[in-house]
């Protein structure tokens, strides 16, 4: 990895309370060329010096991944350059092949804001769902308990901060589903712990927001980590990759450490800055796109629900 | 000196090419199709047809909106990131200016108008001057209702744009004979006439300035909404 520029909207959309996707595709337009330029420059490159032009295609936001898009196209026409279209999830996947070489077969657990989905991968760029979300990703569950618990926005890494800070005293829910699912579920642990704190409102009772933090935190792990060891378990494989923005979370990192240490599964958990969206990790999952040959063509389309297994 | 013109600010797809001032070729298109899929094999092709390379591009000329804020960043990203690429100017030009260019035999005031949902209108009011459209009452998105008032004395009028049939019967209740509307031809606008007018700015400025952002003439709802509940006005003073 030469460069890995990222212009972070966040201070942008704080002051919303979430990202506005009207003020992200404006702001995307904004910087694009001059991030591109900056990609290169750190990298000590020219535009000479590229083989190939790859893109986040989809899923995501339509306003914004047509910036990335439109941008792309006219750099692989302009420069003669072949284009790779990437699936978002695939990119979070290989952000751990920028650390370690990937081996195969390997399970991926993949947590972010929008995603939480268990995906088998026999070989390079072949993907297989085993599990996912029936309703909201475990992202979206942190968000929503930060913001009751009146943390600010992003609230995940502020739960994270809080649970470090105290046990898991209350014993939220956790949602197995049917005995052999590999799905998820975290609507029903978000209302209860909302539901539970509202009780505590009207009883007049007051809470400890790091305990609450620490038991929500506690109960979404347990089912991350127990989920993840079942999908190894099931298809026999001996690599798993922890991926997505949710991977950036300290509990979640240190108990699917201990548990594959203690089954004897190698983990590969990309550093920080590669768990959040980033582009490195795209053009990381482009390269074995590109290696295959699989090109894009000019009438490529962003595609918000682009399915991971073509 | 080959311009590269791109216009996706409303349903109709423009690409043209022009060698100096004269027309290499040209392609309109007026559908609910989506731009982003068909932008950048429209100008492959006619680059294909004519014989040229991208290297053979001099500038890009786009239409920097108002207009669809999807369609303006579809086109404004293309244009910027063919610019940046091959490192050559970027001109981008009003799209209400490029649609009014439509008028400009016509010799009196010219309104251009692209719909912006809930009876409002992005326009603006144009007159002919040294061979190009000038604004004569700035662009604005706005009530429909309210503008066409603000035009009444302004003279003989040409309103232009596939849009304005929807307004018709109110332009005509409000303005009467002063209205005059445009040919099906003259409705749409010319990609053509963008790079013209891009070619006829880059001779007299070649040191353009490659623009950060589209014009949309308006502020976000999300940005509107926080400015207003934390006492700011649009321009940044205080409502208090
Ligand atoms: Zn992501």
């Amino acid at each position: 990895m030469l460069s890995n520029v990222i212009s972070s909207q966040m201070d942008v959309h704080r002051r919303f309370g979430g990202v506005v996707p009207e003020v992200a595709s404006r702001r995307h337009v904004e910087r694009i060329t001059d991030i591109i330029q900056e990609a290169l420059d750190q990298a000590d490159v020219t535009l000479d010096d590229l083989s190939a032009v790859a893109v986040t295609q989809g899923p995501g936001l339509v306003g914004a991944l047509l910036i990335g898009v439109s941008a792309a196209k006219a750099l692989s026409f302009s420069r003669g350059l072949p284009l790779v279209g990437v699936h978002h999830i695939a990119g979070h996947i290989y952000a751990a092949h920028l650390v370690k070489p990937l081996k195969f077969p390997l399970v991926a657990l993949v947590v972010s804001g929008g995603h939480t989905e268990l995906i088998y991968m026999p070989e390079h760029n072949r993907f297989e769902r085993l599990g996912r979300t029936r309703d909201d990703a475990a992202g979206e569950a942190f968000d929503k308990v930060a913001r009751v618990l009146g943390l600010p926005y992003p609230g995940g890494p502020e739960i994270d901060r809080l649970a470090q800070k105290a046990s898991p005293v209350i014993d939220y829910p956790r949602a197995w589903l049917e005995p052999d699912s590999l799905d998820f579920s975290f609507s029903g642990l978000k209302s209860a712990v909302i539901n539970d704190l509202h009780n505590r409102k009207q009883r007049g009772e007051s809470w400890e927001p790091a305990e609450i933090a620490a038991s929500f935190q506690a109960s979404v792990v347990e089912v991350l980590v127990e989920k993840a060891m079942r999908a190894v378990k099931k298809t026999g494989v001996s690599h798993l990759v922890l991926a997505g923005g949710v991977s950036a979370n300290q509990g979640l990192r240190q108990a699917l450490t201990a548990r594959c240490e203690q089954e004897g599964i190698e983990i590969y958990i990309p550093p920080l800055q590669l768990c959040t969206d980033n582009a490195a990790m795209i053009a990381a999952a482009g390269t074995y796109k590109y290696l295959e040959g699989r090109f894009s063509g000019f009438d490529m389309n962003a595609e918000p629900n682009m399915p991971l297994v073509e | 000196m080959i311009t590269l013109a791109i216009d996706t600010s409303t349903l109709v797809l423009g690409v043209a090419v022009l060698d100096e001032e004269r027309v290499l070729g040209e392609v309109t298109t007026n559908l609910k199709k989506n731009h982003s899929v068909r932008l950048m094999p429209t100008v492959v092709s006619l680059l294909q047809e004519l014989d040229l390379s991208p290297a053979d591009i001099g500038q890009v000329a786009v239409a920097a909106g108002p207009g669809s804020y999807t369609g303006v960043r579809i086109g404004f990203t293309t244009a910027k990131t063919l610019t940046w690429s091959r490192n050559i100017p970027m001109l981008s030009v009003s799209s209400l200016a490029v649609l009014a260019m439509n008028g400009i035999r016509f010799p009196g005031k010219v309104v251009p108008m692209f719909d912006a949902r809930r009876n409002r209108a992005y326009t603006g009011c144009f007159r002919a001057k040294n061979g190009r459209m000038e604004a004569v009452i700035p662009e604005r998105v706005g009530s429909v209702d309210r503008w066409l008032k603000e035009l009444r004395g302004e003279g003989p009028l040409l309103f232009l744009g596939d849009d304005v049939a929807r307004f018709r019967d109110s332009i005509v209740q409000t303005l009467g004979n002063q209205a005059h509307f445009g040919l099906p031809g003259e409705n749409i606008p010319r990609a053509s006439h963008l790079a013209w007018l891009a070619y006829r700015m880059y001779k007299e400025d070649p040191r353009s300035v490659i623009q950060a952002a589209p014009n949309y003439l308006q502020m976000t709802e999300a940005e509107a909404k926080w400015l207003k509940a934390n006492g700011v006005n649009k321009d940044g003073s205080s409502a208090h």
